[in-house]
């Protein structure tokens, strides 16, 4: 997807050329380097990757939600449905939450208040930002709970957290976020803890819901499978950087990238039973002090001089785009084949 | 008569109608006056060489199982035999042996081991334990272990938080192979890693089993790994097992609704999102008060008559598959 | 050049992090706290007191027990920084000296009850059932009693000394510590790693030395550095009633509680003795409530 002005304002979401770094005693984590990544309007875009490749940090930094203070914005803008987000104080940032955009967290116990019931809790959402009577906000929280398949919505708003399962409490908090119907939708690791029949339902009822009222969503998640199944474009991460994006057919069919490449050939379900997986040599770079050029030279079995020197950029068509030297960009290198 | 799952060659592990219960409630002399039911009546059996998966949601009883048959979880009713020996009703030298059979690897790498001991006295300390070998020959023991999970040896002297989570569950994995078991109890070994990291940790685990002829019981939720780990797979559900039987088979053809629940639900590159009517979206029942019939009925699409008494695991046809389902015959 | 690709036991020592040098670890000791200057401040008090007491005989000018009719309470001057009491000792002698009384005992009495308190507090964690039960509702008993009241039964029963006092004050701190092993034991013992030495035939009293004690030492430590504090305000106030240190031993709280009858017209006498304590007391604190929060897991950067 191309950022040029006039695309930007059909854009619920746009991320670009963000980086931001952790600053330690050792030294400063760069988490997050050139990320750029676009939400269309009633889009489902995935964000996929391992530990520490940054993929949460990514929409914390753009909604705001990581602790003032402890990291470092060196480069990029965020723009939601065309509001600038880094440039806004708390108060700001308060107002748009709920309304333009929402978030839904791996932890349902954690985001719900123990003390407070259910019923309350929704209502507090909606009556923050709909200019709504209790009565009313009351009847929302119904009918979104309703949607979300909690049989008996009126029984459940008078429980509290604990007194509900994990797969309820999810819903819940889904429902919360789906009620101010915002546009945006970030939806970070929501199914990682339950298990798969409730996930498979999760996953169904905010596929349904994004589809009916046209929210975008983002769906940052760990398990391709998961993302193969519900996205309609994916962005794969790496070490911080955005190393391949494009269609989730396109991507995870032909994979370009040798890192998704060789993700997929890791997946038990890719392989015959028995069959000693293709795991990727080494591990992940220390983001305290990354290799110089591509992150991925070091455990990539195609490396050649220039990703030792040199990091690539994202180029390709619009369908599917690479960082990678050895494909699509320069030309004249990846015919040259393995001059190692 | 029930019948178990079966694999090959001689049983190295054999649970006999296991059934364990934890109080839920006392009453204030201290009596129990209710119970959560975790383990309702589980017979398996697992071979040399062999791998067993046990595969299930939250609540089906798995992780009880894998503590019962380790000796955490005490149980009254049931039998837990290792080399055809009675585990919790051995004492002394006998029990000594026995556990050094069997080991467990756990699901969370970091909260395995303990944060203030360095490595290799992690690795050795089954044997530190058994007693009897100097520090100098622990520590040389835990050079040869490490070696052989694909760790250095020179970097035995650091602390745990010192390693990454894949290279801790090897630590882990050392630790287990360090008394020469016959049976590892692998309480889903790789759900806290990287697809990449859980990737090597297959290969060590399958590349020991072969070295070794290890017999591995794994728990799991992750069926596309049980499919390409574990020769035999039996599925649980509130503490029976539903459906049993070679791997490929009962994944690749289910015939108990709950396993053909559970495959739909599980994430694939092949198919797309379930339907909802494809998964069920009642809530699991509770285990404090089990129910009547199969347990599976209220959330079985599929519930008819005959399903009011109680299911009994019949064996499908000729094989070695078995389902507790009267209408999964024929 | 080829591409080296790691092997499977390099990749191993390709990911390590590199373990601190001992010259690193005081740099990131520094470097936390300078995140929070009270710690500082409590640590250089601390230091302050445990050359007071090392030092003593370097630094006093004057032998705190020399008697001199003629300087009898004389006011602060060059010659006698803190003034003279009512037999002409020097005050800034004895409040030096003053702090191996209060401090040792203070010291002596969280060590007593920290180590017996966690030793029955482990054990009966460990045992549990119905011994656990007797040894807490024993704990309770103990409590109740107050530290001055069993101070002055001791006394009474033993005779006033230092030592009596100290016993006191120890024996009624040791449930609070008995508690909170207790609770660490407790919670430890559901940690995996506790249950994987059950596991390999651990016996109770193995994961008692090798496994509980060690990791639950953390957090009583803490406990013991705050209370510190405390213990030195309780030394003191029972040598101010009298039942602690008996003269001639310098000891704060008997140099207030002497001090008190000049507090009008010699104000010198009670006030240095009493700042000493406090300030004492406020250091001890300040140096607890930073390493607590040193080693609070989520306050901590890296």
């Amino acid at each position: 997807m191309m950022t040029g002005a006039t695309e930007l304002r059909g854009q619920a979401l746009a991320i670009h050329n963000l980086s931001l770094e952790f600053p330690t005693f050792s030294g400063a984590i760069k988490a997050l380097d050139n990320v750029s990544i676009n939400v269309g309007k009633a889009e489902i875009v995935g964000i996929v990757g391992e530990s520490g490749c940054g993929k949460s940090v990514t929409t914390m930094a753009a909604t705001g939600l990581l602790p003032r203070g402890r990291y470092r914005i060196t480069g990029g803008s965020v723009r939601l449905f065309g509001h600038s987000t880094l440039a806004m104080d708390d108060s700001q940032l308060q107002d748009v939450r709920g309304k333009v955009f929402s978030t839904i967290f791996q932890e349902p116990m954690n985001a719900l208040n123990p003390t407070i019931r259910i019923g309350k809790q929704l209502t507090d959402v909606i009556m923050r930002h709909e200019e709504t009577s209790l009565p009313d906000a009351r009847r929302i929280a119904r009918d979104i709970l309703a949607d979300m398949l909690i049989g008996e919505p009126e029984r459940v708003m008078k429980l509290y957290p604990f007194e509900l399962s994990g797969g309820m409490r999810q819903r819940v908090l889904i429902a919360m976020a789906f009620s101010c119907n915002p546009g945006l939708i970030i939806a970070d690791e929501p199914t990682t803890a339950l298990d798969v029949t409730v996930q498979a339902v999760i996953l169904r009822l905010i596929q349904n819901r994004a589809r009916r009222t046209g929210t975008s969503v983002i769906f940052i998640s760990h398990n391709v499978a998961v993302v193969s199944q519900l996205c309609d474009r994916l962005y794969v991460m790496y070490a911080g950087r955005i190393v391949e994006h494009g269609a989730t057919r396109t991507v995870l069919e032909a994979p370009q990238h040798p890192y998704t490449q060789a993700l997929l050939r890791c997946l038990p379900e890719r392989v015959a039973p028995k069959q000693e997986l293709e795991a990727i040599p080494g591990a992940v770079p220390n983001l305290l002090h990354p290799p110089a050029g591509c992150y991925f030279q070091p455990r990539c079995k195609e490396a050649v001089d220039l990703c030792r020197s040199q990091s690539p950029p994202l180029a390709g068509a619009d369908s599917q785009q690479v960082a990678c030297w050895r494909r699509g960009v320069a030309p004249e290198l990846s015919e040259q084949g393995s001059r190692k | 008569m029930t019948a178990g799952v079966e694999t090959m060659a001689r049983p190295v592990l054999e649970v006999s109608d296991l059934h364990v219960r934890f109080p839920a409630s006392r009453n204030w002399l201290g009596r129990p006056t209710s119970h959560v039911h975790a383990v309702n009546g589980v017979t398996l059996r697992v071979r040399a060489g062999r791998s067993l998966g046990i595969v299930g949601e939250s609540g089906c009883g798995k992780s009880t199982l894998a503590q019962a048959i380790i000796g955490l979880a005490p149980y009254e009713q049931g039998r837990v035999a290792i080399d055809g020996q009675d585990f919790q009703a051995a004492q002394g030298r006998e029990k000594r042996q026995l556990r050094q059979k069997m080991q467990i690897v756990f699901q969370d790498p970091q909260s395995s081991l303990d944060r203030r001991l360095p490595v290799w006295r992690l690795i050795s300390e089954p044997l530190h334990i058994r007693g009897g070998h100097s520090n100098a020959e622990l520590h040389a023991k835990a050079e040869q272990l490490a070696t052989a999970v694909g760790l250095r040896p020179e970097h035995l002297d650091r602390l745990p938080h010192e390693f990454s989570g894949g290279q801790r569950q090897r630590i882990a994995i050392a630790r287990a192979i360090s008394t020469d078991p016959d049976l590892m109890v692998l309480d889903e070994p790789t759900s806290a890693l990287d697809v990449s990291v859980q990737a090597q940790i297959i290969n060590l685990l399958l590349k020991l089993q072969r070295e070794r002829g290890l017999a591995y019981l794994m728990i799991s939720h992750d069926v596309a790994l049980v499919r390409h780990f574990c020769d035999d797979v039996a599925v649980m559900y509130l503490g029976q097992i539903v459906e049993s039987g070679p791997a490929e088979e009962v994944l690749g053809d289910p015939r108990h609704p709950y396993t053909q629940t559970l495959l739909a639900a599980a994430p694939s590159f092949a198919s797309p999102l379930p339907t909802l009517a494809e998964v069920r979206t009642s809530e699991l029942p509770n285990n404090r008060k089990l129910p009547a019939g199969c347990f599976y009925k209220e959330r079985c699409g599929k519930a008819a008559a005959g399903c009011e008494v109680p299911q009994v695991l019949q064996r499908l046809g000729a094989g070695a598959r078995c389902a507790r389902c009267h209408l999964a015959q024929g | 050049m080829s591409a080296v690709i790691p092997t499977e036991p390099a990749a191993a020592g390709a990911a390590m992090r590199r373990t601190k040098s001992v010259s690193e670890r005081l740099r990131y000791l520094w470097y936390l706290s300078r995140r929070s200057p009270l710690t500082l401040v409590g640590a250089a008090i601390i230091l302050l007191v445990l050359i007071m007491i090392i030092a003593a005989p370097v630094i006093a000018p004057y032998n705190p027990d020399k008697v001199s009719l003629t300087a009898r309470l004389l006011p602060p001057s060059a010659v006698h920084w803190f003034g003279t009491d009512e037999v002409g000792r020097d005050l800034f002698s004895r409040v030096i000296y003053g702090a191996r009384a209060s401090c040792g005992a203070a010291f002596m009495i969280v060590l007593i009850s920290m180590s017996v308190g966690v030793l029955i507090g482990c054990f009966s964690g460990v045992v549990g059932g119905r011994v656990d039960t007797a040894i807490m509702r024993l704990m309770d008993v103990v409590l109740a009693l107050p530290a001055l009241v069993l101070a002055m039964a001791l006394a009474a029963a033993l005779g006033p000394s230092l030592f009596n006092s100290m016993l006191a004050v120890a024996i009624v701190r040791i449930p609070a510590y008995v508690r909170l092993a207790r609770g660490q034991t407790l919670s430890l013992r559901e940690q995996v790693f506790v249950k994987a030495s059950r596991t390999f035939g651990a016996s109770p009293f193995y994961i008692l030395r090798w496994h509980i004690l060690p990791n639950a030492m953390s957090p009583i430590i803490v406990q013991a550095t705050l209370d510190l504090g405390g213990v030195v305000l309780i030394a003191a106030a029972l040598s101010f009633i009298g039942l602690g240190a008996q003269p001639p031993t310098s000891e704060w709280g008997a140099l207030v509680s002497s001090g008190r009858s000049y507090m009008l017209d010699q104000w010198w006498y009670a006030t240095f003795p009493g700042l000493a304590i406090l300030i004492t007391a406020m250091g001890c604190n300040l140096v607890g409530d930073g390493i607590r929060d040193m080693l609070d897991p989520r306050l901590r950067g890296r």
